[in-house]
């Protein structure tokens, strides 16, 4: 009845898990990597179509530059949305945070605190959607779906509806100037410093903190989060409230880079692009798997579509559909990847 | 005996090179109940996936139904060929009624309108035939898991199935469910229906099973007539070793019962609980029996702060307690062990690691709330130690798991928090044979180090096996107590006239 001594059953399991740990290293790889290689073949075809001026040091810096708002948003997009959740609204937040930071720095006291107070901002309207979703039980799609709205109203507002500059706007640098790696080589915006260290915050918050995988642990089941003894409300008001402060975050960088900021024209549809970035990046929509990295990825995409197709000279209206197109593409070749991972 | 109406000769499948299924045999004649039994991960799910059209076997082997080859494709493959599958989760909508979820698919339509009244009539008589106590334009919504489970038979017959596989049907339903089901079942094989019977539960097997096949590592170990059919050899069978012990209970309460550590006064929720007192004491496995809805899950619910109390108390070692949510019973130190693993207990895309730690990563972690890692793996690769975990590493998702490594994982969590008191709610429920006996002896060396156990277990010889007391519900109420004496062993009898209060009748 029983084939085979014990022993060499044992082996055979034995190498039947190695084989399955193997396995499941290299899905996890391949998860890992996820839409990198998407972005190097972007790189590379619109570097060869522009005939070469795609990898100049100084088009690369712009297309940091474009990236670093989205990324910041992105990531603050990553947290809710690995809880399972949505916010609508960052773009709203984003302009409020604007001009709220740029009214402020008028006053020539108080200039200085503008960025405080744009990220204070940030931070109040996102724990505001939190508490909504968290403490009433409401769904994060309508939650935020309201904010979008009214929030906007109040960007408005706050600016009397009208575009407030400040051409003196105290550390407009974050806005424009650059840190200089090697005087005269290589310099990178302050830009994109900031969306990086955002992206390093994230990680650390993410992968190394309890609360990292309380946040994983709620997208991933709720209910059995709530069981385990986990504050379910207060993971998802420090998520909102994350994104609010990266909203708010995006804002400031706007408006240093701009001097400007228009409650009603800043940061419009901002949230579509942070949720694709968050999408291209692997992170799942249902919540509970992703990663900060696949967001930075998905982020660079976006970036280097927009920048690339204007190198190629294809015009305004066809660069949409274009998006749209790889976007849809990307993601399907996402889950067709995944297919193979699917649990037997 | 006459031709089998299904014959499968030397069916393989392999995933990656890994081999799920070993040149496999199964005949099944009409007119039969067939059980098919294997340990969790035995090659079981696989066979009936390819039965059922889900997965394509390796080239090789060979499929007959009623002795001509057929080839199984698709996922409407298998019931083109005759063959139904009752999964474990029902696969109705819900929202829809019964007629539309019989016809699903092959909807009845005039002149591009759904003619929902001829649907209706349709089934009428295969409902009436089953003994179906609801209408036809009833939203299964509405229907009790034994009712939905009548529908998918209905949806069965009505596709004209000659053979019906039923995967763990009895999982869901209560006592009395089960027993219509098995008549039922019983009908449909005078009938001439073929059965072929997944289940774990060695009752059901003895009860309905005309011919046994076991499965072992993905390789048929062999069929028994039922004449042969004894629990012993089946569990030899499946386990590919004597299963000697398969109840572990060494600890003795009678050696001096502890102190008492979980006192619930008149726990009651308004609904399904009605005032409900238990004591536990330390070192003692008290069992929670009942039939179904009786109350069980909601009582622990309520001492554990997971469901809303309308009155009640609770006191931990004498001295009164306040527990609002599932987390200060955890902080305190009572844990539980949800029936339902799945959807409440684990978190299937994390690790095994992170599930082991997650309700110990605040305690653990160091300043800032940075996660100590070493300490998390440490905690994890002892729990596999301790518990016999089987996976590759700590890093596997549970998801990837069998059932009884995935509750040992889950049990592990709770174990990190060194609980006083453990509530384990159906503990061995979708685990199989092996790992059922390695949680019982988990169980006793608890108990045996002075945790206060208390079992809500369905399965009767389980609760007889390893309780040292078993508390009864009935509709919400405490409807009695037996103790174990020194010569008088607990038994199923006294069990279920109390649970369906029969006793009441007898006086």
């Amino acid at each position: 009845m029983h084939d085979g001594p014990p022993k060499a059953t044992a082996a055979a399991a034995g190498l039947a898990a190695a084989q399955e740990t193997k396995r499941q290293r290299i899905r996890l790889l391949i998860r890992a990597a996820g839409m990198l290689p998407v972005l190097l073949i972007l790189c590379g075809g619109f570097h060869f179509l522009s005939e070469g001026r795609f990898f100049t040091g100084q088009n690369l810096g712009i297309v940091l530059q474009q990236a670093a708002v989205n990324t910041v948003l992105a990531a603050g997009m990553t947290f809710v949305i690995l809880t399972g959740g949505i916010d609508l609204s960052v773009g709203s937040i984003l302009a409020a945070s604007a001009m709220a930071g740029l009214t402020l720095s008028k006053l020539p006291e108080l200039g200085m605190l503008w960025l405080p107070a744009a990220l204070l901002t940030g931070l109040g309207f996102g724990v505001i959607n939190g508490a909504l979703i968290a403490l009433l039980r409401l769904p994060p799609f309508i939650v935020t779906l309201g904010s979008l709205t009214a929030v906007r109203g109040l960007a408005r507002l706050l600016g009397a509806d009208t575009t407030v500059f400040n051409p003196s706007i105290p550390y407009a640098f974050i806005g424009n100037g650059s840190l200089t790696l090697v005087p005269g080589v290589a310099s990178i915006p302050w830009l994109s410093v900031i969306a990086l260290l955002v992206i390093l915050l994230s990680w650390l918050v993410l992968r190394r903190t309890v609360l990292g995988v309380h946040i994983y642990a709620v997208g991933g089941n709720e209910s059995a989060a709530r069981l385990a003894g986990i504050k379910v409300w207060a993971v998802l008001i420090f998520v909102y409230g994350v994104s609010g402060l990266f909203a708010g975050l995006g804002g400031a960088m706007q408006a240093a880079r701009l001097y400007a900021a228009n409650g009603l024209q800043l940061g419009q549809s901002y949230e579509l692009d942070a949720i694709t970035a968050v999408i291209l990046g692997g992170t799942s929509f249902v919540g509970g798997i992703g990663s900060i990295w696949g967001t930075l990825v998905g982020a660079l995409i976006i970036a280097v579509l927009s920048n690339g197709l204007i190198l190629v000279g294809v015009s305004d209206i066809w660069q949409y559909v274009i998006k749209g197109l790889v976007i849809i593409g990307a993601v399907a070749l996402d889950r067709y990847r995944l297919q193979g991972s699917a649990r037997t | 005996m006459n031709d089998p109406i299904l014959e499968m000769r030397g069916v393989s499948k392999s995933f990656f090179g890994i081999k799920a299924l070993r040149s496999v045999d199964l005949t099944v004649y009409a007119g039969e109940i067939h059980a098919l039994m294997g340990e969790n991960g035995a090659g079981k799910s696989t066979l009936m996936k390819i039965l059922s059209g889900a997965y394509r076997p390796d080239p090789g082997g060979e499929i007959r139904i009623e002795g001509s080859p057929v080839r199984i494709e698709g996922p409407l493959g298998g019931r083109t060929a005759g063959i139904s599958i009752i999964y474990q989760e029902l696969s109705l909508a819900p929202n829809l009624s019964v007629a539309e979820n019989i016809y699903l698919g092959r909807e009845i339509s005039r002149a591009g309108l759904l003619a929902r009244g001829t649907m209706r009539e349709g089934v009428g008589p295969i409902l009436k035939r089953l003994g179906a106590d609801f209408l036809p334009s009833t939203p299964v919504a509405q229907l009790s898991m034994g009712q939905r489970q009548l529908v998918e038979i209905a949806r069965a017959l009505h596709a004209r199935s000659k053979i019906l596989i039923m995967d763990e049907p009895t999982t869901a339903l209560s006592a009395g469910e089960s027993a219509r089901l098995f008549a039922l079942i019983r009908q449909l094989r005078s009938e001439g229906l073929a059965i072929i019977y997944i289940s774990h539960r060695m009752d059901e097997v003895y009860a309905l099973g005309d011919r046994v096949t076991v499965l072992r590592d993905g390789r048929l170990v062999g069929a028994l007539d039922k004449q042969d059919i004894r629990a012993d050899t089946i569990v030899r069978m499946m386990v590919g070793r004597d299963v000697s012990s398969f109840y572990k209970k060494d600890h003795d309460p009678e050696a001096g019962r502890g102190h008492p550590v979980l006192a619930a006064i008149d726990m009651a929720d308004g609904q399904r609980v009605k005032g409900c007192s238990l004591t536990v004491h330390a070192g003692e496995v008290v069992g929670l029996a009942g039939l179904i809805g009786a109350g069980r899950t909601e009582l622990a619910h309520l001492i554990i702060g997971a469901a809303p109390r309308t009155s009640g108390r609770i006191e931990l070692e004498g001295r009164p307690v306040d527990i609002r949510t599932p987390g200060e019973a955890l902080d305190i130190g009572v844990a539980y062990l949800t029936e339902d693993r799945k959807a409440l207990g684990l978190f299937l895309d994390m690790s095994c690691l992170d599930n082991i730690n997650l309700a110990v990563l605040g305690r653990d972690a160091r300043i800032g709330y940075i996660l100590d890692r070493d300490k998390a793996r440490d905690r994890a690769n002892r729990a596999f130690a301790a518990l016999g975990i089987r996976a590759a590493d700590i890093n596997v998702t549970v998801g990837a798991l069998s059932g009884g490594n995935q509750q040992k994982v889950l049990l592990s969590r709770l174990l990190a928090t060194t609980p006083k008191v453990l509530i384990l709610d159906e503990p061995t429920r979708g685990v199989d044979v092996g790992a059922k006996s390695e949680i019982y002896s988990i169980i006793d060396n608890l108990a045996k180090s002075g945790t206060a156990i208390l079992v809500i277990s369905s399965d009767l010889p389980e609760i007889i096996g390893i309780c040292d007391r078993v508390v009864v519900m009935r509709a919400g109420h405490i409807a009695g107590e037996i103790e174990r004496g020194a010569t008088s062993p607990l038994n199923q009898e006294d069990i279920m006239a109390l649970a369906t209060g029969m006793e009441q009748l007898d006086a």
